[in-house]
């Protein structure tokens, strides 16, 4: 590799996001063909990572990153092997074609600039995902996806219906997010390093670990809410608001793998335990069969997409926590073919609804000869994903079925499971592909032809590409496939299966799966039928769960914030000083720390006693105060009495700021006083003047102990010493106060007068908030 | 407070009290005082006219919006702190020069400057608070824009 290969992929690993920020630039300047500029980016970045497949392929892994904060082991640091690469060549490639085909899509839509930044922020997230090191990259990346998500669901944010599952898709993953960030410092707690690529060796301290249960629970909260998994499905029909482009991208072929991806990266270390092998299967399988028993109940093309797509995410989960390197191959296989037929299939979705006006299928027919290219390609792609010989998706399917017909009844139930998942998902394939396009012509809200070719060249590369995968499967095999199961196996594998069918038990449940598909395919408005009727005998599902639970902890919420934050100053203050007390009195007496009575001193000098009593009139004459504007006075009193103790004990800059800061606090108080108009007087009744007097007491008391208490202890010289002598030489002071608060802690007071500063602006704020209020009011009179 | 005395008295009490502040201010590296002190003796200074002539006139005689002062003393200081840096050395290291001016060696150094960037923070901050209060006291004075 060249020297500047790592600074070439940080480069390439920012590349989208650079792009998204000159995206709506470039648009408002070159209009519907910004597409194509923009493009360049995932496309350079496609080909800076073409350049590593040799190496990967030969068993290397590629690494490199820069330092951020050394001392607590974090970095800004990427690690390619065979898995990374295979998703960071999906993300950029299909990205590539995404963007042109967004380009058409959004086609003099006003939104187009927006609409492009938001897809290639997310293009960069996704790819700082995948081939993150560092677990706080990987976290960070992670959630980086959930925002761009949300921002891409909520695109038409006009409308109530993609607002609401925008912010369910955001709270959903995001919560799971919260999740995956507390199983990765389990991780980091157990094994004591914090990049995937040093986890790889310590998977058996891993799982020898007691908290071994609890890190895999929080992994997998965070795994199965971004892929979607059985119960946290819901958010992804939903995500369908959002333009067919991100249905394409997001939803099915980048960012709902996110999941399964982490699930293969600790596949090698936390893999093969029960509970791996017992939790991933059955979750896995639940979602395949429930997400395409789900897709033949639907008419809308993209809702028939999108739960297939939960589907295959639950298939790839079950094959992952399967537990043989067989079945790990089947994933891999199945998730590139994935990839490619689904995207296929949602943009051609797509497609039919820009031309035709609707993607509903029973309004939809007889395209064939309006859109050729369009049928052709959903044709290629159907067959891909109904795993026909000659095409990547057979390859998958062969591969699922030998790795899970293993004769053990276990094996037996899961490859049950397969066939009929598959089977449902052939006859949503083949109504897709086939229903818009076959049969009698009918109307369509606009007069259907076929799309521009920036509509139809993303499908139709990605549907070509999964039959030229199958045909040179070697190469793909050597490239991509093998050195993708190894990472997730952590052994060397190679994958050999081709197009060429061996008879066998494989072959044979592919012919069933075929035929069971065929069936489900002529009876598909039956099953329909039947699977309405069932859902609604079923009741409301998580979808209805979700908005119980949002608005409960809306109402939650809303019921502490009235009790912690009621709006009287009183109340406020009550509490602080109440919890003040407390923490000065409650630990003294606790753990009997109180301090030893001081002696008595010997000798009182007159000023001292004469200014204690001073100070002791003050407070006696603030409580005896006939109104507040004598009490304010009398205050300072007292607050002058301090001062002078403080300057008789020999601190004198202490006694200086005292003096100002008492006669500033006279001043502004007797100004906030008259502001306020608050009546002269106090008039407390006794019971609530007794129930402050003993909150201040025990105030009192309680710093009183807190200061006898400190000064008990011998006095640490260090600093004292240390000012001393370095006041004078070093700082070229001789006032070590202040040459503490200039000099050797200058960085402090900057801080604190900026707080000075901001204090006074929202002071100022708020005395125009009230003097406005008040101008308004007096108008009327 | 509308007294002859106060009046009569007023503007001395003030001019002497700023000028002590400033005498405060610059003796605080050495003796009792510094940036914090001679700014809150400022303010009290403004404090008292404001008491005695009303808010506009502070505000006449102070020219600017005391927020605008606090705001450039923060920038002072911010300034004092980054002049090390381009010296080559941490952030908020102090800087000395002696020149002699009429042979007498003055120091000077950033150390001074943030503290005079404190003091005007101090001093613009709690006149303008102040000045907020007091000007609503009065009904009869003009409001600011």
């Amino acid at each position: 590799m060249a020297a500047n290969a790592p600074a070439l992929t940080f480069l390439a690993l920012f590349l989208p996001l650079v792009a998204a920020v000159f995206a709506p630039f470039v648009t408002r300047l070159l209009g519907d063909r910004a597409a194509f500029v923009l493009a360049l980016a995932p496309a350079l970045a496609f080909l800076h990572f073409c350049t590593f497949l040799p190496e990967i392929a030969a068993g290397e892994v590629v690494t490199g990153g820069y330092a951020w904060a050394p001392s607590f082991n974090l970095s800004f640091s990427w690690f390619l092997d065979g898995l990374s690469l295979t998703f960071a060549l999906l993300i950029t490639g299909i990205g590539t074609l995404i963007v042109v085909y967004s380009g058409g899509y959004m086609k003099g839509h006003e939104g187009q600039g927006r609409f492009l930044s938001f897809m290639l922020a997310f293009m960069g997230a996704m790819l700082g995902l995948v081939v993150s090191d560092s677990f706080l990259m990987l976290f960070v990346y992670w959630e980086l996806t959930s925002i761009t998500s949300f921002l891409l669901i909520g695109f038409d944010h006009e409308r109530e219906a993609a607002r609401r599952a925008a912010l369910q898709a955001l709270v959903v993953t995001g919560g799971g997010g919260l999740c995956l960030l507390a199983g990765l410092v389990f991780l980091w707690n157990i094994t004591g390093v914090t990049q995937l690529s040093l986890l790889v060796h310590l998977g058996d301290g891993l799982r020898q670990s007691p908290f071994y249960l609890a890190t895999l629970l929080l992994v997998l909260g965070g795994a199965f809410t971004k892929s979607a998994q059985f119960p946290f499905h819901f958010w992804l029909p939903n995500a369908m608001e959002a333009p067919t482009p991100v249905s394409a991208y997001l939803h099915s072929a980048t960012m709902v793998k996110a999941g399964v991806y982490l699930l293969m990266r600790l596949n090698p270390v936390m893999g093969h335990t029960p509970a791996w092998e017992i939790l991933l299967p059955f979750f896995g399988g639940i979602t395949l069969i429930a997400g395409s028993f789900l897709a033949v109940r639907q008419t809308d093309l993209k809702l028939m997409l999108a739960y297939t797509t939960m589907a295959s995410l639950g298939l790839l989960t079950m094959l992952t926590g399967f537990g043989s390197a067989h079945a790990v191959e089947a994933a891999v296989l199945y998730l590139v073919a994935h990839s490619l037929f689904k995207g296929a299939l949602f943009m051609v979705a797509g497609t039919v609804d820009h031309e035709a006006g609707t993607r509903d299928l029973t309004r939809l027919g007889g395209l064939r000869a309006a859109m050729p290219v369009t049928f052709g390609v959903a044709l290629l792609a159907a067959l891909s994903m109904g795993g026909l010989p000659l095409f990547f998706g057979f390859l998958a399917k062969e591969e699922i079925y030998a790795a899970l017909a293993a004769g053990n009844p276990r094996a037996v139930f899961f490859t049950g499971l397969a066939v009929i998942g598959n089977a449902l998902m052939f006859a949503a394939a083949f109504a897709i592909a086939l229903k818009p396009f076959l049969g009698p012509r009918v109307e369509t809200p606009k007069h259907a032809h076929e799309g521009p070719v920036t509509l139809w060249l993303g499908p139709a590369v990605l549907s070509v590409l999964g039959l030229l995968a199958a045909l040179f499967s070697g190469t793909a095999h050597r490239y991509v496939s093998s050195p993708m199961a190894s990472a997730i196996t952590d052994q060397k594998i190679v994958i050999d299966i081709s197009t060429v069918p061996h008879l066998g038990l494989p072959l044979l449940l592919s012919l069933v799966t075929v035929l069971l598909g065929a069936l489900a395919f002529w009876r598909l408005d039956g099953l329909r039928a039947f699977m309405a009727r069932a859902l609604e005998s079923l009741g409301p599902g998580p979808d209805r769960g979700f908005d119980h639970f949002v608005s409960g902890l809306v109402r939650f919420s809303a019921a502490v914030t009235r009790l912690v934050q009621p709006g009287r100053l009183e109340i406020y203050i009550t509490a602080t000083f109440i919890l003040l007390a407390v923490t000065l009195l409650v630990p003294p007496f606790a753990f009997g720390e109180l301090p030893v009575m001081p002696a008595w001193p010997e000798r009182i000098l007159v000023q001292e006693a004469a200014f204690f009593l001073i100070a002791v009139v003050g407070l006696v004459a603030v409580l005896r105060a006939r109104d507040r504007l004598t009490a304010i006075v009398s205050l300072g009193i007292q607050g002058f009495a301090v001062a002078v103790i403080f300057l008789l004990f020999g601190a004198p800059d202490l006694s200086f700021t005292q003096f100002m800061v008492e006669t500033l606090s006279v001043v502004i108080l007797a100004l906030v006083m008259t502001r306020l108009r608050l009546s002269p007087r106090d008039h407390r009744p006794l019971g609530q003047k007794l129930f402050d007097g003993t909150i201040a007491t025990a105030c009192g008391l309680g710093f009183t102990l807190l200061l006898l208490k400190s000064t008990e202890a011998p006095f640490d010289t260090l600093l004292t010493d240390f000012f001393n002598t370095y006041s004078k030489t070093v700082a070229h002071g001789a006032n070590v106060v202040n040459v503490i608060i200039v000099d050797f802690r200058g960085t402090d007071t900057l801080g604190e007068i900026a707080v000075v500063m901001v204090t006074g602006l929202a002071v100022l704020a708020l005395i125009r908030v009230r003097a406005g209020r008040r101008a308004g009011s007096g108008e009327g009179q | 407070m509308n007294t002859l005395i106060l009046r009569t008295v007023a503007p001395f009490l003030t001019a002497l009290m700023l000028l002590f502040s400033v005498f405060v201010l610059l003796r605080g590296h050495n003796e009792p005082g510094g940036g914090f002190i001679g700014g809150l003796i400022a303010a009290s200074a403004l404090a008292i006219y404001g008491i005695a002539f009303g808010v506009p006139s502070v505000r006449r005689a102070i020219r600017f919006h005391p927020m605008a002062i606090a705001g450039f003393g923060l920038l002072l200081a911010t300034l004092s702190g980054l002049v090390s840096i381009l010296s080559g050395v941490p952030f908020m290291t102090g800087l000395w020069v002696y020149p002699v001016v009429f042979e007498v060696e003055v120091p000077l150094s950033t150390v001074m400057s943030f503290d005079i960037g404190v003091y005007l923070v101090v001093v613009g901050a709690i006149t303008s608070i102040a000045l907020a209060l007091e000007q609503d006291e009065d009904p009869g004075t003009e409001r600011e824009g």
